[in-house]
């Protein structure tokens, strides 16, 4: 349904593919993208057995180059980018000075002097304004290169076999969180080995007018069925599976890293201050405020975004994403929890006292470690 | 999208088959293609009554969970079985063996409530959104 008075939802370099591959198109953060080409449920098992080929080209990508750059950055993120070796990759976040997340990012260093922050698509405005502020002063520059990049991610347990004939570069030299500079079908890529997906896979950053071409190539070389196109409603559940936050639910100003089980990502040890680094000082001292954790639905109804999570009948936590989960067959979803509730889930009495109120009906849920599913081991 | 003659149609997206006292109940073509994949569907149990217009089960799919609408009055006599092994027949085959459940209709004279829609209407409907 579309109002006409909204502006229009951005396309992105391939959205005239998605059209001719017939995707159920929907404006996500103000882009037109596929929310599916067919069943996401068969696009979701395809990259668990297979490959799928997403168009990110939404995410946000944000240059910072300079002498400064990586100090800018360490003072901007609660990571430590100064210690990031040029060609690799590290998940980070940016907060507010009060500790709230207002973005989770992946950061590659390019160079010694370069690096490129990509955002979610929500959040690139906000993400491009505060790391120009906080870079203030210093010799980096900030620049929101967004409209400069397609981003094609190849993602699965055929990943690497489907992309290594077209990249001009031994995809064994690729390391997991990486990324180089590499020719793929003939364009100049920036091709990480990165993914949101809980698989092997990779995120080739190319020109937009490289796009529709590298696509075409990609599918090419994953035809005979081992590569689908795979929309954001897979992506979802894939992500969820893998457990994986996802800002707007997991993430947000209200709630710290602390919280989402990712304290890991603040870095104090780093030399300098950085925004937020004393609320986060003190959250990470004190008792969590509540706890990220996983739940299993006991019945076929989907714990789903906002339903309460109740303990002996009492609403003690929130569903932050719930999804049917096609690997495991039952719905999954992820919650904050009151932390009292949540250590005495975890326990052997708690069979019968833990539920989601879906709906008016509690409908009894367990609690299970995180992530849903993990990728077999034997597999890259 | 599919709106096939013979059937009647409710603006919340059901069909309804009428069989001299039998009234086949599933939901529309443009309403499957909406959901999404359809993992699970909560039926109303045989024997119990239903009213028009009334919230009578729930169909989930993987981003989504609405509510189903029974288009009649009367009592259900049967539930497609098929639908809890392989909710996908929703997908596949809204207008057959996605049928979801079977009313004997409460009027014996075979008079259906106000407000359903014929094929053209529905198709008017829905014609403009996705």
């Amino acid at each position: 349904m579309t109002d006409p008075d909204a502006s229009q939802p951005r396309r992105t370099p391939l959205t005239a593919v998605h059209e001719r591959l017939g995707a159920t198109l929907t404006d996500f953060a103000g882009w037109l993208m596929p929310l599916r080409y067919g069943s996401e449920l068969a696009e979701h098992r395809a990259v668990r057995t297979g490959a799928g080929l997403f168009d990110l080209s939404h995410m946000g990508e944000i240059s910072v180059t300079g002498p400064d750059a990586a100090e800018a950055l360490d003072y901007a993120l609660v990571g430590n980018l100064s210690a990031l070796a040029p060609g690799r990759a590290r998940y980070t976040m940016i907060c507010a000075p009060d500790g709230g997340v207002l973005d989770d990012l992946i950061v590659y260093r390019l160079g010694g002097e370069e690096f490129l922050v990509v955002a979610n698509a929500a959040n690139t405005g906000v993400v491009y304004e505060e790391l120009r502020q906080r870079a203030g002063g210093r010799a980096a520059t900030v620049s929101d290169q967004t409209a400069d990049y397609a981003l094609i991610a190849v993602q699965g347990p055929r990943a690497a076999a489907i992309l290594a004939p077209l990249a001009s570069i031994e995809l064994t030299g690729v390391k997991y969180y990486t990324g180089r500079a590499a020719q793929v079908a003939g364009a100049a890529t920036l091709l990480a080995r990165t993914g949101y997906t809980g698989e092997d896979g990779f995120e080739i950053f190319a020109r937009p007018g490289d796009a529709e071409r590298l696509w075409a190539a990609l599918s090419e070389a994953g035809s005979g069925g081992a590569l689908v196109p795979v929309g954001l409603a897979a992506r979802d559940t894939l992500r969820l599976e893998a457990g994986m936050p996802l800002y707007g639910n997991e993430l947000g100003p209200d709630v710290t890293p602390f919280d989402a089980g990712l304290g890991r990502v603040v870095k104090f040890d780093k030399p300098g201050d950085f925004v937020g680094r004393a609320a986060l000082a003190e959250r990470a001292q004190g008792v969590p405020r509540r706890t990220l954790a996983g739940l299993a639905g006991q019945s076929r109804r989907v714990p789903r975004h906002g339903y309460s999570v109740l303990w002996d009948g009492q609403a003690r936590g929130t569903v932050t994403s719930g999804a049917p989960s096609p690997t495991l067959g039952m719905p999954i979803a992820l919650a904050y929890l009151d932390p009292a509730v949540a250590r005495q889930a975890d326990g052997d009495g708690a069979r019968g006292r833990l539920a989601v109120d879906i709906r008016g009906s509690a409908e009894p849920a367990v609690l299970v470690p995180l992530p849903f599913y993990r990728r077999p081991a034997d597999r890259g | 999208m599919t709106v096939p003659p013979g059937l009647h149609y409710t603006p919340e997206h059901e069909w309804v088959a009428i069989d001299g006292s039998i009234a086949s109940v599933g939901i529309t073509d443009h309403a499957q293609r909406a959901l999404g994949d359809v993992v699970y569907v909560s039926m109303p149990a045989a024997g119990s009554a239903v009213t028009a217009g009334e919230p009578c089960g729930e169909v989930e799919s993987t981003k989504s969970v609405s509510d189903i609408y029974s288009p009649v009055d009367g009592e259900v006599t049967e539930v497609n079985e098929e639908i809890n092994d392989d909710p996908g027949l929703v997908n596949a085959d809204p207008y057959g063996a996605g049928w979801l459940f079977r009313v004997r209709l409460a009027t014996a004279d075979g008079q259906l409530p106000p407000g359903l829609l014929a094929p053209a209407d529905y198709a008017e409907l829905t014609k403009d959104t996705e």
